[in-house]
């Protein structure tokens, strides 16, 4: 390594090294030993704070003693007592299933740990979603107790916001974005598989709430409520702070590699959209999660050390917690739905072989959100009191999102004008996309005005409206890339039948349970009630019948993805979308080095029906590790 | 498949302008809430309706053309063409960001018009509420005062220029101007009474004002709109009422009277909850 070159004979590296096995059984057993010494420590001290500061300092410890035993730290000492570094990375430490399950620096390993790690907290929070749905079947005779009702509301929109944040630019931008602009690795490998890292021990913690009676507070953890929650509301602080860094991190990383390591000819007009999607939702991530890191530190503090930040009978205010809570809030969505839209945009030209129609407005689009996103925090608050002058000036911004929204529709209509589509189970969940994004749209516009949000917000209005935009928007999206990438990150296609069906099966069921919401909250029903009007016993029980079989479409896609994965004999072949774009032309498996030659780019991408020959893209040298 | 760019241009704009009408006029159709029990309500029923009204289209457009598209752009079965190399056109984009520009603003304005008017007389600034800086009960204005009063979990009403008389019901008379000081003496609540298009949050410390113009005698449903804790979904009152003025100065005499020989506590303008002794 660098030792070497550095010229520094007088400090050979010593011959010790770690004695520690770093692997993921060291991980969890560290963890474990952190969490029990964190316990001890905060429960030493001798606050009077109903335990808190125990767990908060079990969690943090753990969460760090976990990182330590898969690896976190070995270089870092390494460097400190000047022990033998690791020469190679740790990719070549472990072979097979093992690598997957253990810290590895290749971004392509760690977009698929990524993947099967949202994958997992997306079912968590899907059976929470289900409790939610069955509790919700009878308007006065609940199957949970109103704690543990609100204890599922809770965690599942944790769980979800989880996943929403991370399961695009996890699995897909990590794995993709280095293809996309040509080179072999992300600026920061370390950071990069620390954002993967941090991610099992948020959702382990968020597990444990309910060990620890849950919280009651919904995803917004509001002060005074949150004051009076009990230890599992701890959970939702480290929880929460975990992903925040690994936002951050994530997002530092994106906009180094996309700015500073894109190949020769790769200028900003020839980036595929799907990484200005990835780049744009970086720049939200990077400057946005530390609001929310900062916020719950403070609500930390006020939980254990008796500061009163957000406490009013002393000084503080909870208005100054819901104001933290929402910059980081609004354009968190926007993290969320950015690299959606990149998705979509990616994927409609190479199906509708057609170049993507307005590439310029379209990245001014994307640019255009990440900018307006910074103003609109204020429209979750029109009705707070705060601040009433202000709300015109919310109004106005908010409604503004419109037009960098309507941008990505008209990019796609101009692709798809005059096009040849082949109908492909990507292509589908694309359109899809279209369909239920201009739902969650159009309501979005209805909540944006100050009268008519008086009356919609904090209703199942708002609730159907975010549903239609993350679900039907994002997770469509995702699927869409699953069905898309899936050959190209494991060497097997996904049948295409099943595909089909699992679209229409998904599309309908998502409509026709999400779409009678808003009728529930035009017609009195608010959110988070485990009790409603028994009026709307009908409609909430039609609701339910559909999102049992909105998730039975998501279990059959577990089906058809485990299947293709671990069952099909089918090798993929390298570009089997017959794409253009420079991740197909190269070979499936993909080499360990994506590029034994970083390529040079001479012309935009989508250059479909142009007459130019395919990008001719040198493999790597190297034998290809299978990726399953 | 073969159709000229004018054929499919024309054939889109003529589904789309007869479908848009049939949407529009089904939408006028659609009686929107919170129904006209109160000015506010009213503005709220007719902005909603317009949304309704001006999102049809659109909506209208988008999934025809989608729909369109997919039909009429299909890849010929076996083959794999490619089709024509557009990478944009400008004057298109200038006019769809214009056109949506347009729509956003007429938008906005009729919301901040919207706004402005259900504060009906006061000043913009303190539309909607204030940080405890007006004094309640003192007004001379000829608004009629009411306090609400959020708690874990229901709501109480008290009504300074009454003496503070108080009520677990909120009854209004017809034809008047209400002033809502909205507080809390726990966490926070939202007050959301559907049919007067009332909601405001409800913060320990702070009176939340908000303002509205009877306009129809009936009964309204006072429900909880902010998670407040595990009795949340409980926190509604369906017994609310809006009463003729004579029968509303008959209910108040009574509730004074009912109250004149219990004392009730000091009225303030806003509550905070008992400090927390957390560490002693």
């Amino acid at each position: 390594m660098s030792e070497m070159t550095s010229g520094a004979t007088l400090l050979q590296p010593s011959e010790r090294r770690m004695v520690l096995p770093t692997n993921i059984l060291t991980g969890i057993l560290l963890g474990v030993v952190g969490y029990w010494a964190g316990v001890q420590i905060g429960n030493g001290f001798g606050f009077n704070d109903s335990g808190n500061t125990g767990v908060l300092a079990g969690y943090a410890l753990g969460s760090i003693m976990f990182l330590v035993g898969i690896g976190f730290a070995t270089y870092p000492l390494a460097r400190l007592f000047g022990w033998v570094t690791p020469s190679q990375p740790a990719y070549d430490e472990h072979q097979g299933v093992w690598r997957y399950l253990n810290l590895s620096y290749d971004h392509k390993v760690i977009g698929i740990q990524y993947l099967i790690a949202m994958l997992m907290a997306m079912l968590f929070g899907g059976i929470g979603a289900m409790f939610v749905r069955t509790n919700l079947l009878s308007p006065d005779t609940p199957i949970f107790p109103p704690d543990k009702y609100l204890t599922l509301v809770s965690m599942h929109s944790v769980l979800m916001v989880f996943v929403a944040s991370a399961a695009i630019v996890g699995p897909f931008g990590n794995f993709f974005v280095p293809l996309m602009i040509g080179t072999n690795r992300m600026a920061f490998p370390r950071l990069e598989a620390l954002s993967l890292w941090l991610v099992p021990p948020a959702l382990v913690i968020m597990l444990l709430s309910p060990v620890f009676g849950g919280f009651q507070t919904g995803w917004t953890g509001y002060t005074p409520l949150s004051e009076q929650a009990g230890q599992g509301f701890d959970s939702y602080i480290v929880g929460f702070t975990l992903i925040a860094i690994a936002l951050v991190v994530s997002g530092v990383n994106m906009l180094t590699t996309v700015i500073s390591m894109r190949a020769p000819g790769m200028t900003w007009t020839r980036l595929p959209i799907f990484v200005w999607g990835v780049f744009s939702a970086s720049i939200l991530g990077t400057f946005a999660a530390p609001v929310l890191a900062a916020a719950l530190s403070m609500q930390a503090l006020d939980r254990t050390m008796n500061t009163t930040f957000f406490v009013s009978s002393n000084g503080g205010s909870p208005y100054l917690w819901e104001n933290l809570f929402w910059i980081f809030g609004h354009p968190e969505v926007y993290i969320f739905i950015l690299p959606a839209f990149g998705i979509v945009m990616e994927l409609i030209p190479h199906f509708a072989r057609k170049p993507l129609w307005g590439y310029r407005i379209a990245v001014v689009g994307l640019l255009g959100v990440t900018l307006l996103s910074w103003f609109v925090w204020q429209h979750h608050l029109f009705v707070s009191g705060i601040a009433p002058a202000l709300r015109p000036f919310y109004m106005l911004s908010t409604e503004m999102i419109s037009i960098p929204t309507g941008i990505v529709f008209l990019v796609a209509f101009g692709t798809l004008w005059r096009s040849r589509i082949s109908m492909t189970v990507p292509m589908l969940f694309c359109l899809g996309f279209l369909y239920n994004f201009l739902i969650g749209g159009i309501s979005g516009v209805f909540l944006s005005d100050v009268p008519s949000d008086i009356t919609l917000h904090g209703s199942y209005f708002s609730m159907a409206h975010f549903h239609f935009t993350i679900v039907g928007g994002e997770i469509f999206a995702i699927v869409a890339a699953i069905y898309y990438w899936f050959p190209k990150m494991t060497g097997r296609m996904l049948n295409a039948t099943a595909g089909k069906i699992h679209f229409w099966w998904m599309f309908i069921s998502f409509n026709l349970a999400f779409t009678p919401l808003f009728a529930a909250g035009i017609l009195d029903m608010p959110r988070r009630v485990s009790t409603y009007a028994p009026s709307l016993q009908g409609l909430n029980d039609w609701v339910t019948i559909w999102a049992y079989v909105l998730f039975s479409s998501m279990l059959f896609f577990a089906g058809i993805v485990i299947w293709g994965w671990f069952f099909n004999s089918k090798l993929a072949v390298a570009d089997p979308w017959h794409a253009r774009s420079i991740e197909w032309q190269l070979p499936t498996p993909l080499p360990r080095r994506n590029f034994a030659r970083i390529p040079t780019f001479t012309r935009p991408p989508y250059d479909y029906g142009e007459g130019v020959p395919r990008p001719l893209i040198e493999p790597g040298a190297e034998s290809a590790p299978a990726l399953a | 498949m073969n159709a000229s760019e004018r054929t499919h241009t024309l054939r889109l704009a003529i589904a789309w302008a007869v479908l848009s009408v049939v949407g529009v006029v089904i939408a006028m159709q659609v009686n929107m809430p919170p129904g006209d029990q109160t000015q506010q309500a009213s503005d709220e029923s007719s902005l909603l309706r317009l949304m309704l009204i001006l999102g049809t289209p659109v909506f209208v457009g988008v999934v025809l053309f989608v729909l369109y598209s997919s039909y009429a752009f299909r890849q010929a079965p076996g083959k794999l063409e490619d089709g024509p190399p557009r990478r944009g056109n400008l004057r298109m984009q200038w006019a769809w960001v214009i056109a949506t520009a347009v729509i956003v603003f007429a938008l906005a304005g009729i919301g901040i018009n919207g706004l402005a008017n259900s504060s009906a007389a006061t000043t913009f600034a303190s539309s909607g509420g204030s940080l405890g800086s007006q004094t309640v009960g003192t007004s001379s204005s000829d608004r009629l005062q009411v306090q609400v009063i959020a708690q874990q979990w229901y709501f109480t009403y008290r009504y300074p220029g009454y003496g503070g008389a108080e009520s677990t019901h909120l009854v209004l008379p017809v034809n008047a101007n209400v002033e809502l000081h909205v507080t809390s003496t726990d966490v926070i609540h939202s007050f959301w009474a559907y049919q007067l298009g009332v909601k405001a949050d409800a913060n320990p410390g702070v009176d939340n004002i908000t303002y509205v113009t009877t306009s129809k005698t009936g009964s309204f449903t006072v429900r909880c709109a902010e998670l407040c804790g595990i009795w949340h979904g409980n926190m509604f009152d369906t017994q609310g009422q809006v009463v003729s003025q004579g029968d509303f100065a008959t209910w108040v005499a009574a509730l004074q009277s009912s109250q004149s020989d219990i004392t009730l506590p000091p009225y303030a303008p806003e509550y905070f909850p008992s400090p927390r002794v957390k560490g002693s």
